[in-house]
């Protein structure tokens, strides 16, 4: 036990790192996620099957395998970054394709009809995703979406097995470091990201309140 | 720019030899139809005949599969910025209203005026409340659609197409999801557009719109134009037999 409470800035110091691989990847999924929904339901066919492509190639790999082709795969193409940013790369393009399905199902949930009332006024297809059917499908987005970066918290922990150091590493060095204390570091980590989830949890459910109530 | 009279027709609307299909089924079969500016044009015709889907093509909200449709002159464009501007140019009014759901009704109004057509948010208010009270609604502006009637709704529905300054109104059954005792304070808008020289295309079960307001009755059925006439002809003498026992059965209602 002491040698987790002596030991807290280690964990803090790979829990700060798990936390912004966490924001960071959520950030770039959101956006690249809302774009592949988009292509999902775009007018042009060809996008649409991009889009439909990339969720069923990317659900259907298991993350490590992601992770594995942009660690080793990008360097062979002459791309190279740090591997923080690989892992950014890999936990982004994977978590979009959740997100991507969220966002869908969310704009699925749109009654047709909105969107065309919102074309017939002449409104782009992009106007119309931005002004009539993201908005009224927000609501629905939300809260599987939720699950989708807490789901993307817990898969940061593969990082740990690309030289970066997040909340496993840090229970990995301790472990090393004190072998007689095992029971109470993994304790001490899996509290951690017990904690994280439940705050994640409660700031979606926050929002989740603020756009029921905003109706 | 010239000024169109009653004598001089100058087509707004013209589809020629339209077929479409959804899958194997043959929904517009070689559909010829000009409608004139200023023409207010009603469409009959049974369940499934293809009236929806007639409208629908004419502001692309359905594509054909050939045959060509011209609004002004122009050719219906492909999906994308052209298309958007025309449909800017067509009106059109649903069954089902689809208001915007998380929008007030004065917010329905302003909408294409502020995004589509870059009208300052002051001066889109302004003609936004005419066009409210015109249509009978000032009162309920800032209600949400939820909080309207059915007549309200599609009232309000009615004024966020004039918005846009249509050359051409399309209405598709707009009074069929009302109860019977809102179904004339939308007909009666419907009417007075007609008399202002909107140019309309109305598909509707209402023969006494149809008497009243419309220039032309066309008839569909199976996909395709049986007949069409002025209505006091298309009422008292039709010509086909499709014609006359679709009249019988709606008119003994
Ligand atoms: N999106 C679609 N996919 C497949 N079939 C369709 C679609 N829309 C319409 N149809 C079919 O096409 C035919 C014509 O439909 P349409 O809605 O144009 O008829 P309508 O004359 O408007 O009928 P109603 O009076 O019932 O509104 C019908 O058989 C209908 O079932
Ligand atoms: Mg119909």
């Amino acid at each position: 036990m002491n040698d987790v409470l002596d030991n807290l800035d280690v964990f803090l110091r790979g829990f700060r790192t798990t936390v912004s691989l966490t924001l960071l990847a959520a950030i770039g999924a959101l956006i690249l996620g809302t774009l592949i929904a988009a292509m999902r339901v775009s007018p042009v066919p060809p996008l649409r099957w991009a889009g439909a492509t990339y969720v069923r190639l990317v659900r259907n790999t298991p993350l490590t395998v992601v992770f594995f082709l942009v660690v080793f795969g990008l360097p062979e193409v002459d791309v190279k970054l740090s591997f923080f940013r690989f892992a950014l790369l890999a936990l982004t393009v994977y978590t979009a394709a959740f997100v991507a399905e969220a966002v869908r199902s969310g704009i699925n949930s749109v009654p047709a009809g909105q969107a065309e009332a919102s074309r017939s006024i002449g409104m782009t297809f992009s106007q119309t995703l931005r002004l009539v059917v993201l908005p009224q499908a927000f609501a629905n987005i939300v809260p599987p979406l939720a699950s989708v970066f807490i789901a993307l918290l817990k898969n940061t922990s593969i990082a740990s097995a690309f030289f970066i150091f997040e909340g496993i590493q840090a229970m990995n060095q301790l472990i090393q470091k004190f072998g007689d204390s095992v029971l109470p570091i993994i304790a001490a980590t899996a509290v951690g990201y017990l904690v994280l989830a439940l705050l994640s949890a409660f700031l979606f459910g926050l929002l989740e309140r603020a756009v029921s109530a905003g109706r | 720019m010239s000024t169109p009279t009653a004598a001089t027709p100058s087509p707004l609307v013209v589809l020629s030899s339209v077929n479409k299909h959804f899958g194997a089924l043959h929904v517009l079969k070689d559909v010829d139809l000009t409608v004139d500016r200023g023409e207010v044009v009603v469409v009959l015709g049974p369940s499934g005949s293809g009236k929806s889907t007639l409208c629908r093509t004419i502001n692309r909200l359905e594509t054909i599969d050939s045959g060509t449709i011209t609004i002004d002159g122009r050719p219906v464009p492909a999906e994308g910025k052209e298309l958007a501007q025309l449909r800017a140019k067509v009106g059109m009014v649903f069954q089902s209203f689809n208001l915007f759901a998380h929008k007030t009704a004065l917010e329905n109004v302003l909408l294409g005026p502020v995004k589509v057509k870059g009208i300052k948010r002051g001066a889109a208010e302004t003609r936004g409340r005419e066009l409210l009270t015109r249509v009978g609604i000032a009162a309920q502006a800032d209600k949400d659609p939820a909080q309207l009637s059915g007549g309200q709704q599609q009232r309000v529905a009615i004024a966020r197409a004039l918005a846009m300054d249509p050359m051409v109104m399309l209405f598709d059954e707009p009074t069929s999801a009302l109860d019977p005792e809102m179904i004339n304070e939308v007909l009666d808008v419907m009417t007075s557009l007609a008399k202002s020289g909107m140019t309309m295309i109305v598909v509707t079960h209402e023969m006494g719109f149809a008497r009243r307001a419309a220039d032309r009755v066309v008839f569909m059925d199976e996909g395709r134009i049986v007949e069409q006439a002025e209505p006091e002809k298309f009422f008292t003498a039709p010509e086909s037999a499709r014609t006359q026992d679709f009249l019988s059965k709606i008119l003994t209602h």
